[in-house]
């Protein structure tokens, strides 16, 4: 599980908006990544998320969802993501991005079964990404 | 009546004639309205029991929800059920699916948490999207209100059965239905009593 991200930050209104973009190359049925076989006949999708998390000074734990997939059983298992820009809004709830050196980026999925219990599996691959210490204000998106 | 059983030869001839008398009156004692009273009484506490029970034991007040809508989609669709925990301890993070009331509404929504900020003493704030949803819940939620609280949780889904929860949907559209059900129902005791 591999991701490579670039980034800024620019400001909106009172909070920290910051700008991601991130490849993602995962391999769903490989166990080489700690990834086992998942797609057996009692799972009905995968509801894949790339979050960030990352402490500020006003909150000691933020999370924040910035894309997300739903990977039915029988679609193609293999995910190769170049250049792909945040699907939500990474908004802070503060101005705690500029400068923040430690966010963290984890991709996770949802397992939906056809009946049963709905687990939760982090990725083992996370990647750290840090936030430049001024704002941006010409950069389009 | 007392009893009046066959005698059998032997020594256990005392002991059948009793059990047989037994049996006699308890048959009697069935085609009693008073015996189906308690009976009935009976099954309505314990499946009350069981429920209570479950609340307990999940920390949840509703541990079992209907899916109402196809916010969900496709992960849940409408009539599904879901099985909720809601453990003090539990903390809420992004991408699980709660279950929640927006304050001053009777209706729980399933949706997914997209969205934590966590204050070091504990007090949280999330927001929440339906994953067939275009936008997140902000729309959903009261008059000014931009987050979601732990208070407003009613649990977190853990499992799932798929079109179980149906009947509840049916029988909440369609009243007469449900009026027809209990009909049918209170139509087979009185008969089995007359039988």
């Amino acid at each position: 599980l591999r991701k490579n991200v670039e980034d800024f930050t620019g400001p909106r209104e009172r909070s920290d908006l910051g700008f991601v973009t991130f490849d993602i190359t995962a391999d769903i049925l490989n166990g080489k990544n700690g990834l086992q076989i998942i797609f057996d006949w009692n799972v009905k999708q995968l509801f894949l998320y790339l979050s960030a998390e990352y402490s500020t000074k006003n909150n000691a734990l933020n999370q924040v969802v910035l894309w997300d997939k739903i990977m039915l059983r029988g679609d193609n298992p293999r995910l190769s993501l170049k250049d792909m820009k945040s699907k939500y809004f990474f908004f802070d709830d503060g101005n705690g991005l500029k400068g923040n050196r430690n966010i963290t980026l984890t991709l996770s999925w949802n397992v939906v079964p056809n009946a049963g219990i709905l687990p939760l599996v982090t990725g083992s691959g996370h990647v750290s990404v840090p936030f430049p210490d001024t704002y941006e204000t010409t950069k389009s998106y | 009546a007392g009893p009046a059983g066959p005698s059998s030869a032997g020594a256990g001839g005392g002991a059948a004639m009793d059990l047989f008398g037994d049996l006699r009156r308890m048959n009697k004692r069935q085609g009693s309205l008073y015996y189906q009273v308690l009976n009935f009484a009976m099954i309505v506490s314990s499946a009350l029991m069981i429920w209570k029970g479950l609340i307990v034991v999940t920390g949840s007040e509703s541990p079992i929800v209907v899916v109402l809508s196809g916010s969900m989609e496709p992960a849940f669709h409408r009539g599904d059920l879901l099985f909720l925990t809601n453990f003090h301890d539990d903390p809420i993070r992004a991408g699980e699916i709660v279950v929640f009331k927006v304050e001053g509404r009777d209706i729980p929504i399933v949706h997914r948490v997209i969205k934590v900020h966590e204050k070091g003493n504990g007090n949280i704030k999330f927001l929440t999207k339906g994953d067939n949803n275009e936008v997140d819940d902000r729309g959903l939620y009261k008059e000014g209100q931009n987050w979601l609280e732990k208070k407003d949780v009613v649990g977190r889904a853990r499992g799932f059965l798929p079109y179980v929860g149906m009947v509840t949907i049916i029988m909440n559209d369609y009243p007469k239905f449900k009026y027809a059900l209990l009909a049918v129902m209170g139509a087979y005791v009185l008969l089995k009593r007359e039988s």
